[in-house]
């Protein structure tokens, strides 16, 4: 199945992010694709580079990078959530791309399934 | 999938307007995906319903008001606007005061007609 994931919160704030990484891990552990990644309201902060977590700690921006580079996933942040919040290219971690929303309907259009991790 | 497809979306709006930026933000995206010439509707429940009071001044918390956007989904042909009944008993609100033309469905019917969409984005 084609699945589609939008990502509404931050990192560490809150469990969505974790929850929506671990759905990609396990849908493409089971042979299915992950259309796009897409994040929106404050999930736009899962992209950002100047993250530095605890060592003992998961790296959630990281963990999103090595998944796009391990699986071709594409990971995109919305322009508007992006500027709202400090995100742009210059502190973009690699993996990630800014774009307009017109991808996450796209999304919605393309993908068998659009799954939602929000508060 | 085909370029031309259209599928049913639903936006479900669970939340006061100017507490969080959900409202906000989540009125970007039903503008846009009308512009992708999708079958789009917008559900109200919980506190969404408040975002569709009339009235509301923002003044003093400094926020803009972006309740008139709700009058302009018309001009995008965004004309489904649904609101849960138990939602506004339980607030005290009664339809004339919101500032749109909306239909009223109970919890039951409003699930049912979630049970038919393609896409719900719900926050």
């Amino acid at each position: 199945m084609k699945f589609g994931i939008l990502v509404n919160e931050g990192p560490y704030q809150h469990q969505a992010s974790d929850s929506a990484y671990l759905f990609c891990r396990a849908a493409l552990a089971k042979g299915h694709e992950i259309q796009r990644v897409f994040f929106y309201h404050d999930g736009v902060n899962n992209s950002t580079r100047l993250t530095e977590p605890p060592q003992d700690d998961r790296n959630i921006v990281a963990r999103w990078s090595k998944l796009g580079a391990d699986h071709g996933v594409d990971l995109v942040v919305c322009v508007a959530a992006a500027l709202r919040r400090g995100i742009k290219d210059e502190n973009l971690a690699p993996g990630f791309r800014i774009s307009g929303l017109g991808q996450l309907v796209e999304s919605g259009i393309q993908a068998d399934r659009l799954v939602v991790f929000g508060d | 999938m085909s370029e031309g497809t259209i599928k049913k979306f639903m936006f479900v709006n669970r939340t006061a307007p100017y507490g969080t930026v959900y409202a906000l933000e989540s009125l970007e995206v039903v503008l846009i995906s009308a512009a992708f010439d999708q079958d789009v509707s917008l559900a109200f429940i919980g506190d969404g319903v408040w975002q569709l009071k009339k009235g509301q001044q923002t003044k003093g918390i400094e926020t803009k008001n972006f309740s008139p956007t709700y009058r302009a989904l018309e001009g995008y042909d965004v004309e489904k606007l649904y609101v849960e009944r138990e939602s506004l008993e339980a607030r005290g609100l009664a339809e004339d005061e919101l500032i749109v033309d909306v239909t009223v469905l109970d919890a039951k019917e409003l699930g049912a007609l979630m049970e038919e969409q393609d896409v719900v984005v719900s926050c």
